[in-house]
């Protein structure tokens, strides 16, 4: 595979990256499972500014610096930092890249991350905007696809639940679609995709229907995408309750799965995968979780520069 | 018939083939309705050989800016303009739409980190018939008809 240059760059959008530019990402990341790297980063520093609450993004991030050798630096609380006393984001940003070598980054609004590459001399990795994207969630669900299936080209993918507010989904879909995948989208009226990323999924020529229950295409299924509905994004509690149970995977739900089937989650999950299908053979959240780390450790080292 | 319909102007812009209808909104747009000291006169409906009908702005002692052409440009793609010096078309062209937008249109996402922060708007044009827009910040699609131009 030819080496791609990634040093410097950021990583804001899934939509940013090339077919092999993902591919190759992924390969590094293969190698850093397999082999570790303790040096690599010494002496590199990373901001982690999570504005918004994170556990397994900045945990791995931040998992993924030290155990290349390199060290963090991070907000205890978006509350007391300076945004808190409304000190612009642009600011925050120019002032916080001066004390490290990269930056990254969630908040709640969307654009927020390309803004602070845009003001940031230093490389920014966007771990979430708003619901617009969270690409290295993606790129670690892709390597997690790859490792089940041993390949990613015309999978059957199922995207499940809250369709409207994840942004895992979305920058997935997207991603999945640049691998001819077929997409079977499965939510509640109420959260179904959001046209935006149909009419790019159409012009992508990408396959896939919509769908209220999943049942009926269970046995035509490789990977299985289940997402939290996500009781922050309603305003109405009312609303939020309707929905939030509508999607139970138990055991009786697997009876007809093919034997590569597999079960992704970004995680936290609440309801929706039934702990009795942790035992399955079909259960894959927790090792994609822990896929995180090697996906991370790839990209901070890919655009700190470190020789790999 | 009357000697002019709108009289020539010695220095200045002329904006025609303006689609029917529009020449009052790039007036608006372009700021000319409000404390502008230009002299700046509108022609509506008049007849035209190419499109049946269109809009003439001529506005007097004043060249527009690649911002103010990419407005029209967004609005009114068949608009020819014509920059008068002395009396005379000096140049004369019809206006593109750009690749990119800048500053002049808001995204329509209020959750769009543009709506919050103190930054210039940048639109990405994705396909120009009919326009689609992509924002360059949170990366949604829009149509022409979805965004407000300021």
């Amino acid at each position: 595979m030819p080496k791609i240059n990634f040093k410097n760059r950021d990583i804001i959008s899934i939509k940013d990256f090339t077919k092999e530019e993902i591919l190759y990402v992924l390969n590094i990341a293969k190698k850093f499972k397999e082999k570790s790297h303790p040096s690599l980063l010494k002496g590199k520093i990373l901001a982690s500014l999570f504005f918004e609450p994170s556990t397994r993004t900045r945990f791995s991030f931040e998992s993924a610096m030290e155990r290349l050798g390199g060290s963090v630096i991070t907000l205890a609380e978006a509350k007391v930092s300076s945004s808190a006393k409304g000190e612009s984001l642009s600011d925050s940003i120019r002032i916080v890249e001066k004390y490290c070598d990269a930056i990254v980054m969630r908040h709640s609004l969307e654009g927020s991350a390309r803004l602070a590459a845009e003001v940031s001399n230093n490389p920014v990795i966007n771990g979430g905007d708003g619901t617009n994207q969270h690409p290295t969630q993606t790129l670690l669900d892709l390597f997690t696809i790859l490792e089940t299936q041993k390949k990613l080209n015309r999978l059957n993918v199922a995207l499940v639940g809250d369709l409207k507010y994840g942004r895992t989904v979305h920058s997935l879909a997207y991603a999945l679609s640049l691998f001819g995948c077929r997409l079977y989208l499965i939510s509640p009226k109420s959260l179904c995709m959001p046209d935006y990323v149909l009419k790019e999924l159409k012009e992508h020529k990408t396959r896939y229907s919509e769908h209220l229950r999943p049942e009926k295409i269970m046995n035509k299924i490789d990977i299985f995408y289940a997402t939290r509905i996500q009781k922050e994004r309603f305003a109405d509690a009312i609303e939020y309750e309707k929905v939030k149970d509508v999607y139970i995977i138990n055991k009786p739900l697997l009876v007809n799965v093919k034997k590569n089937f597999r079960i992704l989650h970004p995680l936290p999950r609440v309801n929706e995968i039934n702990y009795e299908v942790d035992d399955t053979p079909y259960a894959y959240y927790f090792q994609q979780a822990s896929n995180g780390l090697w996906v991370r450790q790839a990209l901070l080292a890919l655009v700190l520069g470190g020789k790999i | 018939m009357r000697a002019f319909k709108l009289y020539a102007i010695k220095d200045g812009t002329v904006i025609d083939h303006i689609p029917e209808g529009k020449g009052l909104k790039i007036i608006h747009l372009l700021g000319l309705d409000r404390g502008c000291n230009n002299i700046v006169t509108l022609g509506m409906c008049f007849n035209s050989k190419r499109y049946g009908k269109k809009d003439v702005v001529k506005i007097e002692k004043r060249e527009l800016t690649n911002e103010e052409v990419n407005k029209i440009a967004v609005i009114a793609q068949t608009a020819t303009l014509s920059i008068i010096r002395n009396y005379k078309i000096v140049k004369k062209h019809q206006v593109n739409i750009p690749d990119v937008l800048e500053k002049i249109i808001c995204c329509p996402n209020s959750n769009c980190v543009t709506n919050h922060e103190p930054v210039k708007t940048k639109f990405l044009i994705t396909k120009k018939k009919p326009i689609q827009l992509n924002c360059y910040f949170c990366e949604r699609a829009f149509g022409l008809e979805e965004v407000t131009i300021h």
